[in-house]
């Protein structure tokens, strides 16, 4: 396995403005009892990718409070990823072929990264199912503690690949799910981690209004005018062509523009057919602007989400959604489809609007234009909602608390 | 000013939410599901979503309430829920026996209604609470409104509201020291008197500090 060279350490201190000194300070009494604690996280990937990203702030904060952190990458080659991609598929429901050959790529893979690095620190947390097979590392007595993180949605996996994967499952104190939807029966507690959004990072972070204006006179998009957008991939889970819909017959009522941004369209076939029946769709109304934006593209998102009078997320199926999150930090009105982990973010009324179908999601971006001061109201709920529950320090206070709870449980003590 | 002899020991707390293997579709599934549910899951449900969403003042009052308004799009049952005030219960059973009591009627009432399929479904949870003690306590009532300004919000929460269920839910720890330490029997009741539906964390805490001042004032 690879050591993946995070940032050395990261001040919370930085964070105190955001999430609150008194959090701040708390985060480092909950830390001080394990001080010094090593703390092993093995992934797939160093980069790309929504765990690495996690890994990326986390690890650095976790420094910051005094824990020995480490970042593990697995060594594996093409052919092992081309069985855990189809892992990945069938794990959400897609039909795939077992093969006893992917299986057995699957278990020598996670033999030799067993062999190249021993982990054997006091808190071991396994992300995805990748490295699923590294516990049988796990020493009888060693007093370790082993966590499987899975990141995916685990609702409906093909039964062949669970069946596979389940004995190593159960051979972890316990499993973390994004939302209580994710989580199947097992016979080891679950834990519900939401994922979390860093408020410093450039997707995040306040931006100068020129720059904004700059991204938007870029695009040609007119900042007097209401504008609607929706950021994600060109994937027909996130149904661009039912926002292009609802927007039409939200145009009838109110002179607005469509924004519909993302990528993943250069390097798959699937995406650039749906760009294509997207900008199809979108032909003739120069109020509607597709755009594909490259790879990495945080701070021209961040300023079209700044700039956006209602953000929308309209998929058809979801993971977490953190888009959603993303746009109610920065007290955006969000109209969103009821899938996923987006209602855990979206509190109907209170924190956004959801909606089930294209007249509905309509319906309720017109209320909120018709409302503008109830659309503020959702906005600042919503970005309320997320300094509670999504921020990365959330995310490092959920971690502290699962390693105190652990350790207590091996000294037969309750927190 | 009086001088405990037992300090107030403030600590930092933190929740572990756990998903139960248990989960509703249906008014008659819930129903079913609230027999069977454990203590730790219908405080979750009840007095700790006040805690997970403070910052919402109107209309949210416990997480059964909420999902019949979005998930079952059922807003007659969903006011009776929201109606339950948890400081009106002093055990945990008799609680449930009222939202089971809620279910039941309405089942009774609008038997197909109770049959339909929820948008979503209603995920049992719980929590396990991690505490900490911080590195200061109080023996006045100027060193509680000290500590009142330096506690996070999720450790006012476990003084103030998830201290009921240790305190068999008749107060919460700051009247509980009020009264036993120091005697002061009115400012416990006022305190315990502060509407924890209609204040976020934030605003309880200050009118807490105001109780706490006025009584320092005399």
């Amino acid at each position: 396995m690879i050591d993946v060279a995070a940032p050395p350490s990261s001040s919370l201190d930085q964070y105190a403005p955001i999430a609150g000194a008194a959090e701040v300070e708390e985060l480092r009494a909950l830390a001080g009892p394990l001080e010094g604690a090593t703390v092993e996280m093995v992934n797939s990937t160093a980069v790309g990718g929504g765990v690495a990203e996690l890994l990326t702030r986390l690890l650095p904060l976790m420094r910051g409070v005094g824990l020995e952190a480490h970042w593990h990458v697995m060594e594996a080659d093409a052919e092992f990823f081309e069985v855990t991609k189809a892992f990945h598929n069938a794990l959400h429901g897609a039909a795939w072929p077992a093969s006893e050959r992917d299986f057995e790529i699957f278990r020598e893979y996670n033999r030799r990264n067993r062999e190249r690095l021993p982990l054997e620190g006091r808190f071991v947390v396994i992300h995805d199912p990748q490295p699923l097979g590294l516990v049988e590392a796990r020493h009888s007595g060693s007093g370790a503690h082993w966590t499987w993180r899975c990141h995916i949605d685990l609702s409906r996996p093909h039964p062949a690949v669970w069946s596979f994967l389940e004995p190593w499952v159960v051979r972890f104190d316990g499993a973390i799910f994004s939302s209580p939807e994710f989580a199947r029966q097992l016979p080891v507690p679950q834990y519900l981690f939401y994922p979390s959004i860093d408020p410093l990072a450039d997707k995040n972070r306040e931006l100068e209004p020129e720059f904004m204006a700059g991204v938007l006179e870029t695009y040609g998009i007119d900042a007097s005018r209401p504008i609607l957008t929706q950021i994600s991939r060109f994937d027909r889970l996130k149904d661009p062509l039912g926002v292009v819909r609802a927007y039409r017959l939200v145009k009838r009522y109110f002179d607005c523009q469509l924004v519909l941004a993302g990528g993943g369209a250069s390097d798959d076939p699937e995406g650039a057919l749906v760009l294509g029946e997207v900008r199809e769709a979108a032909a003739g109304d120069p109020d509607i602007h597709v755009l594909e934006l490259p790879a990495s593209s945080p701070l021209e998102v961040n300023a079209l989400q700044r700039a956006s009078t209602i953000v929308i997320q309209k998929s058809l199926r979801e993971g977490f959604g953190l888009t959603v999150a993303e746009a109610l930090w920065k007290k955006k009105p969000v109209v969103a489809s009821a899938v996923g982990g987006i209602p855990i973010q979206v509190i109907h009324k209170h924190t956004g609007l959801l909606a089930h179908s294209v007249e509905g999601t309509a319906y309720q971006i017109r209320f909120l234009l018709s409302h503008p001061e109830i659309a503020r109201q959702l906005g600042e709920r919503g970005h309320d909602h997320v300094r509670e529950n999504f921020l990365v320090t959330g995310n490092l206070k959920r971690y502290l608390t699962l390693f105190l709870h652990q350790a207590a449980a091996n000294r037969g003590q309750t927190y | 000013m009086n001088s405990a002899a037992q300090p107030f020991q403030f600590v930092t707390a933190s929740y572990l939410v756990c998903v139960e293997n248990q989960k509703a579709c249906t008014v008659a599934e819930l129903l079913d599901a609230l027999e069977q549910a454990s203590d730790e899951a219908i405080f979750f449900h009840t007095f700790q979503s006040l805690g997970r969403y403070h910052f919402i003042t109107e209309g949210f009052s416990n997480d059964f309430a909420q999902w019949a308004l979005a998930s079952l799009n059922q807003p007659v049952l969903a006011e009776r829920l929201a109606a339950i005030d948890i400081r009106d219960y002093v055990s945990i059973a008799e609680l449930r026996a009222d939202i089971r009591r809620m279910l039941s009627e309405y089942v009774e009432a609008h038997a197909g209604q109770a049959r339909l399929s929820a948008f979503e479904p209603f995920y049992f949870c719980r929590t396990v609470e991690v505490t900490v003690p911080l590195p200061w306590e109080a023996r006045t009532l100027s060193g509680i409104r000290a500590g009142l300004e330096r506690l996070s919000h999720a450790s006012f929460y476990h003084h103030f509201i998830a201290s009921r269920l240790r305190l068999h839910l008749r107060t919460n720890d700051f009247s509980h020291w009020f009264r036993t330490e120091l005697g002061l029997e009115r400012l416990a009741d006022r305190a315990d008197q502060i509407d924890i539906y209609t204040n976020t964390l934030d605003t309880a805490r200050q009118e807490l500090i105001e109780l706490v001042d006025r009584e320092t004032a005399g």
